[in-house]
Formats: C-alpha cells, structure tokens, sequence
C-alpha cells in the first residue's frame, strides 16, 4: 500500500509550492485603495446600473416558498419602475427543491436562475450525494449550478479530494455554468484563498465565488481582489476567462461601486460584465436602486417607493 | 441602456449587457498574444475636483520676529502652479540683511523665552500647533498641492497626517527629553538654520521644526523657491497658536539665501534636505567651525523582489515606490532588482499596472500622479530618460494622455538596464524605474550597496529569514520588508554614504538637536 502523499499525482504534491503567496498587510492597503476613488456624477449613475445587472438576486431560507421566490423573480426582471431605465438582474440563486417554480416565474426574461447544490452550505455529504443533488437541480432546469468546496477536505490537505469533487460537479453540469464557492470566512487566510481559488479554477469552475452568506466573515475586499489575481494569472497562462462572484456582506450602493473599482483596475473593461462578475446579495439591490432614484430625481425617497424583492 | 456614442471601438458596445444564452466564449482560451488586459474608457470616471475654498494671497511676507514683514530690498520672485503653469503669488526675496535679521529675532527668542521656558510648556505650543493643522489640513492639502504638483490624494492622505503626527510625536517628548538620553543632560543647541526641498515642503518644515522646538531650540527656516507657500500658511497656524515671536522665522528664497544662512556666525547647528551637491557644498562650508550638521541627500533605493515574494503585494509595493509623489521622493525605489526566475512575471504585471494609474489635474481626487514640479526638473528627468535609451535600455511608458499645458511626465520603466547605465546609477528623481536582474541573495545585495548612495531598500520575500539576512547586509539607512514608503515619525530616517549623516525622527533626531552631557 502506498501512502495517500505518494498517490497524489506529481503536479498536485508540489502545487502549493506554485501558488504565489499572499501578503496580509499590503493586500488590505490594495483593497482599501479602490475604497478611495471618487465616482460621481455619470460614472456614478452608469456604475450603479451596471451593478445591477451583475446581481444574482439570492433567497437561501429554510422559509422559503414558491410565494416568496415569485416575489423575487419579478424583482430581478425589473428591479425598478421604467422610467429610471434601470437593466434586470443577471440571476436568482435557490435552493433546487425551488428551481422549477423559479423558472416559471423569470420565464423568457432572460433572468438566469442559479440552484445552489452539493449539499449547501456545508459540503459535508459523500460525492453520490452532492453528485445527485447537482443533477437534479440541472434537471429541474437550473441555467447556473452554485456549489460549495470541501471545506474539511481542503483545510485537512486533501486538495485532490476538493478538485476531484468540482471536476465531478463540472461533468454533471455539462454546459450548465458552474460557480465554485470557496467559503473563504471558513478558509480563514489569503493564502488559503488564494490555494483554493487556483484548484477551483484548474478543476473546471467556471465562476469562483467567495461565500455562502452563512458564514461570518462573507465577502470582503481584499478576499476579493486576492481571488481576482489568481483570476488574472490564470487567464495569463491559460487564456481563458474566469468569472468573479463576492456573496454576502455587500450591502450598500457605495460599497458596490468600489468593487467594480476593484475590478475595472485589476482585470480591465473585459470583466465589467454579468459574464464575468456577479454580485451575491439578497439587499443591495434596493440601497442601488435608491441611488439611482436620487441621481435622476435629485433627492432621496423613503424605503416604501422601492418595491421589496 | 442609452449611452452617448463613443469613438473608440471598443466602447462601442453598452456598457451593461443582458447576460448572453452562450457564456461559454470565455472558456475558449485565447491565443498567448491575445492574453491581454484591456483597461479602456468602458467606465470613465468623472471628474472630482477637490473643491474645498482655499485663499492664496497675491504676496507672501518673510516671517521674522512673528510678523510678516517685507524683504529689505523689496525683491519679489513668482511662484507658479506647475499642473497649469499659471502664476500663483510672489515670493518675498530675502537676502543677506534679512537673514540677518531672521537670525538675530531667533537668537533673541533662544535667550529671552524659549531656550528659558520648561519643557512642559514648550510641549503645550507643540500639541496647539498639531491641533491647528489638523483642522486646517484640507486647505492646507489644497495649497500643498496647487503649488507643488502633487496629488491631493496624496497630500490629504499622506503628507498632511504625518506634519501633524510629526508634531504631536516632538510635542509628547518636549517634557521627557531627560527620560531620553538616561543619566545625560539634554540642553538646546540655540539657532538652527533648517534648509529644505521642494517635494514634500510642510513634512520636510514639520520633520525640521517640530525636534528643534521640542528641544527648547529656535528657528530659521528656508523653503525651497519654488514650493514656499505652504510654509507661509503654516506661519500663519504658528502665530494663530500663539508660538513667542521669533521662535519660527521663514526666509524665503533661492540658493543665495540658503547660502547666507548657512554661513551666518550666529546659527548654532544647520538642518539641511536636499541635492547631494548642495550637501556638500554645505558641508566644506560648515568644516572647520563648530556649527552642527546633519544631511539627509539623494538616493537611488534597490527594491529587492525574491522568486518566493508575494508577487501581486510586491508589484504595488514598486509601484508606490517609484511613482508615490511623481518620484520625487529621496528613498524612492528607483532601482529594481528582481530574481532571474520572476523577472518576466513582475515585468508583465508592471506593464499592466502602470496602464491603470491615471496622470493629470493634481486637483483630481482620482488623479495617482500629479505634475512634475518645475520646467527644470522636467528637463533633468527627459535628459536622463534620453541617455538610458541612448546607452541601449528599452523603454516602457504607460499609454495615457497628457494635459496640454503643465509639466508632466507619464509613469515608465527601463528594461534591459545594467549597472553601467547611468539611470541605473543617478537619481531621476522622477516616475522612472530601473529594471534589473540577480540570481542569488548575495548578488542581491551586492547590487543593491553597488551605489554612491544608502538612503533606503526594499526587500520582498515570503521568508522571514532571508528578511533579516538582507537587511543585515544592505548598507541604508531605512530598509523596508514587504512594504515600502512607510514613514512615522518614532523612526529614524536618514542615509548612509552620500545619502547624507545624522537622523530624523525617533529618538536619534531628537539627539540631532541636543547638547548632551
């Protein structure tokens, strides 16, 4: 019998090793830059609304109901009265057991609907059983598959466990788009993330994606940016684009306007588009939709005139 | 979404797009040579001016005796805004009777007050001052920058927090000096002649003047001629925080005047910032008689990236080093030195870096680099560019615009450089970087000392160890790990070699204007 470390084929037992480091202090310094570009005016007003069709509008409840994924689905196919000439959403994210209701609802609007799978949030299932709940939400007729790595497995070491899961995931998939959930509040530090992020990416994902939204911290700025790099250098060295996807944590307009900061100076025009980066995030819409309304109306207006996803 | 239409083809298409049916084009990998970064105009940015009112007067006095009082001989010379090249005020002119009587007002203060006043006190004015520039430091920031051509990102964020920081840091020490220097008796020099530069002028006033008054010592302060309005304004928070007469005056002027105050009999100890020329002009000068010195000079900083750096962090890191002010900064990290293996890594993500810093209205809270501080300075950046090029180095600029009116000089990087060119061996002192290569961390810092100069290094590496065997062997005054332009003012900063002798801030400047015994 051969150790596990002996089994593991000979580009993964040297893999960390290949990984570029990540500096703690200058990557925050970095991210907190982007935080300080002052947008105004048009630039504002385009970025908002560029924003908005990056949103994978998200409902993740034990509660939720097809009643409750109808309210959604017509948030994400016009987020606001027409006059404000505001895009639809990219998506929304469910749960699968609420794929086929939601693609009832978002019907031809070109609205996509993502079905978190692989046994959400915790990845904690045998392979069958992720396998299974994968195909069944493609059946149902997901457009967008949102699966979670192996957190365990990962932090345990067994990378080629995590990369064989998202390889197996991507082939049920087939076409369907695939977006790799790194967890990165449960991988704790960048250069984790930045681990995580390449075996993502090598894999088969076609998405990383920071967060589920259940763990504390989610999406951050920096985790972001280190995930935009290993983005960057894959493309580099492979030619092939990657899409970017922060969840959870992103709650204001302000906020989301410095990520796409972030972006258009890390990754170019190439990436300013649902294509390629999302956000995920069940309230930013409305703080966006209530800056757009003050940029072409010129003043703020009370919560109750924008209507609840 | 209706958008204006664009020229560029490549912003032709809306910015925001429904999501395609088929995203799958992303997952066809692009040729090697269509591996490129586009950072175009698919989402300009406005406009955002700082707007801020700030009042810049037709006609700045000298400051002596805590007045603002006109030069004897009624000379003025103009001061202009490098960004538009307009004129924004005439400087006063001091000459040698007006030196003259800046120095005998600082002597009389020495004697009659400030030497005399506890140290407690002294501290009280100190902290006063800090809490002044605090509250003025966006108009400070404004004039800071209209008259230098640096970004008021940089002079809001960075210059004007560490003038004050400079400030409250002497003001906490001004009771403690005994608890300084244990078992040794601290005692003022008496008049110090401060001389300082044009690229940081309220930090380099605020690094000279904040020790000096900290110590019971008084002050004449030259600024360099083409950035002294800020020290004016900064006058003005002296008088307004009720500092004695005579323990600050400013002299203003060209070389002529810094010369009178540095051969004045009556000026104990000379502070001076600047060109290693003028230092040691300064230095034959001073020898000989018992006046105190201390030089902080040019550089040519080695920024040392190793194979194992965290590549992305170190790529800012030479960015912040060398286009950080325009370059005009004396530890800038003007030379490069990246192992062999990553050298074409770091190159390629410097090239794609360098594309997103926007150059042009110093104003601009956007901007990341301002204008070129004087026609002159342009000339002495041009020149030396044309000599890397002439001697055989492959130049590398970032494709953005320039204002038509305004000294400006687009951010670049020289490949191909040896330790023979002469901009691998002479300050630029301007946004234009050294690209070098070495193979081993003794030839990395065998390069890196390979220099007249020792002001500063970078080292940059995921091992902690090889940080501390670097930093053992590089002779400079500040090595950064990991980082690089960092300044506070608890630590010393000064150079090695032709970087000039003796320290400022910490403990070790505090000793700089001391008499101990």
């Amino acid at each position: 019998m051969s150790s596990p470390a002996a089994a593991l084929p000979a580009g993964f037992a040297a893999l960390r090793e290949h990984v570029p480091t990540v500096d703690q202090v200058m990557v925050e310094e970095r991210a907190a830059a982007f935080t300080k570009r002052s947008i105004k005016t048009d630039s504002k007003l385009a970025g908002l609304k560029l924003a908005i069709s990056m949103m994978d509008l998200t409902t993740l409840e034990g509660q939720d109901t097809p009643g409750k994924v109808a309210y959604l689905c017509r948030k994400a196919i016009r987020p606001a009265e027409a006059r404000f000439d505001v895009p639809s959403c990219a998506a929304v994210c469910v749960y699968p057991n609420l794929v086929r209701a939601a693609k009832m609802f978002v019907g031809n609007s070109g609205v996509h609907v993502a079905a978190v799978a692989t046994a959400f949030p915790s990845g904690q299932m045998p392979l069958p059983v992720k396998l299974e709940d994968t195909r069944r939400a493609c059946e149902e007729g997901a457009d967008e598959i949102d699966m979670v790595i192996d957190r365990g497995a990962f932090l345990g070491g067994d990378y080629v466990k995590v990369s064989d899961e998202i390889s197996a995931v991507k082939e049920v998939c087939g076409p369907i788009h695939l977006k790799v959930i790194l967890e990165t509040g449960e991988l704790v530090t960048y250069d984790n993330v930045r681990l995580a992020s390449e075996i993502a990416m090598r894999a088969g994902g076609d998405f990383i994606k920071t967060s589920t939204g259940k763990v504390t911290p989610a999406a951050t700025m920096p985790v972001t940016l280190v995930m935009l790099e290993a983005i960057r250098d894959y493309f580099y060295a492979t030619g092939i684009r990657i899409g970017m996807k922060p969840a959870g944590g992103i709650k204001t307009a302000k906020q989301a306007l410095a990520y796409l900061v972030m972006v258009k100076e890390t990754m170019g025009d190439d990436w300013l588009t649902p294509d390629l980066f999302r956000f995920g995030a069940s309230t930013l819409a409305n703080d966006v939709l209530m800056q757009i309304a003050k940029a072409i109306d010129g003043n703020y207006q009370s919560a109750d005139y924008f209507s609840m996803p | 979404m209706p958008r204006k239409s664009r020229k560029s083809p490549a912003a032709a298409t809306p910015l925001v797009l429904a999501p395609r049916e088929n995203t799958d084009a992303h997952h066809i990998a692009l040729a090697p040579e269509n591996r490129r970064l586009n950072f175009g105009d698919r989402w300009p940015y406005a406009p955002a001016p700082e707007s801020a009112p700030v009042t810049i007067q037709p006609r700045y006095e000298l400051f002596i005796g805590g007045k603002f009082v006109a030069p004897k001989a009624g000379k003025y010379f103009a001061s202009h805004n490098p960004a538009t090249e307009k004129k924004l005020a005439d400087i006063a002119q001091a000459d040698q009777a007006d030196v003259e009587a800046a120095v005998s007002s600082a002597r009389r203060a020495y004697d009659k007050v400030w030497g005399k006043m506890p140290g407690r006190e002294r501290g009280k004015y100190l902290y006063r001052i800090a809490r002044l520039i605090q509250e003025k430091s966006r108009q400070l920031a404004i004039v800071e920058t209209m008259d230098g051509g640096k970004t008021i990102k940089e002079s809001r964020d960075v210059d004007l927090p560490l003038v004050a920081a400079h400030f409250f840091y002497h003001a906490g020490w001004a009771d403690k000096l005994q608890y300084a220097f244990p078992g040794r008796t601290p005692r003022p020099l008496g008049v110090c002649g401060q001389i300082i530069p044009w690229n940081f002028p309220l930090l380099m006033a605020a690094w000279k003047l904040a020790p000096a008054l900290a110590c019971g010592n008084t002050c004449v302060l030259k600024p360099a001629e083409t950035t002294s309005i800020s020290a004016m304004h900064l006058a003005e928070i002296f008088q307004e925080a009720g500092l004695p007469d005579g323990v600050v005056n400013i002299v203003t002027g060209a070389g002529e005047t810094g010369r009178a105050l540095v051969e004045h009999p009556d000026v104990n100890k000379i502070a001076f910032t600047g060109s290693t020329d003028v230092g040691k002009r300064i230095a034959k000068t001073l020898a000989g008689t018992d006046k105190k010195l201390t030089l902080e000079l040019g550089g040519k900083a080695a920024n040392i990236v190793f194979d194992d750096a965290p590549l992305d962090q170190a790529v800012e890191g030479i960015i912040g080093g060398i286009y950080f002010n325009q370059g005009h900064v004396c530890c800038a990290g003007s030379r490069l030195l990246v192992q062999e293996g990553v050298y074409p890594e770091v190159i390629r993500k410097l090239r794609d870096r360098i594309a997103t810093l926007r150059v042009g209205d110093p104003l601009d809270k956007n901007t990341d680099i301002g204008a070129i501080n004087s026609r002159e300075q342009l000339n002495r950046i041009e020149e030396l560019v044309q000599s890397g090029i002439d001697e055989g180095a492959e130049l590398v600029q970032a494709p953005c615009k320039l204002p038509s009116k305004g000294y400006w000089y687009p951010p670049s990087f020289f490949l191909g450089v040896t330790a023979s060119h002469r901009i691998a061996q002479e300050e630029i002192f301007g946004p234009v970087l050294s690209t070098m290569t070495f193979r081993t961390p003794e030839e990395g810092f065998e390069r890196a000392n390979n220099t007249p100069y020792g002001l500063s290094a970078g080292v940059w590496t995921d091992k902690g160890s090889k940080i501390f065997k670097m930093v053992g062997k590089l002779r400079a005054g500040v090595v950064w790990a990991n980082t690089f332009n960092k300044f506070d003012p608890t630590s010393p900063f000064g150079g090695y070699k032709e970087s000039g002798f003796g320290r400022e801030g910490g403990l070790q400047g505090l000793g700089a204007y001391l008499k101990l015994s």
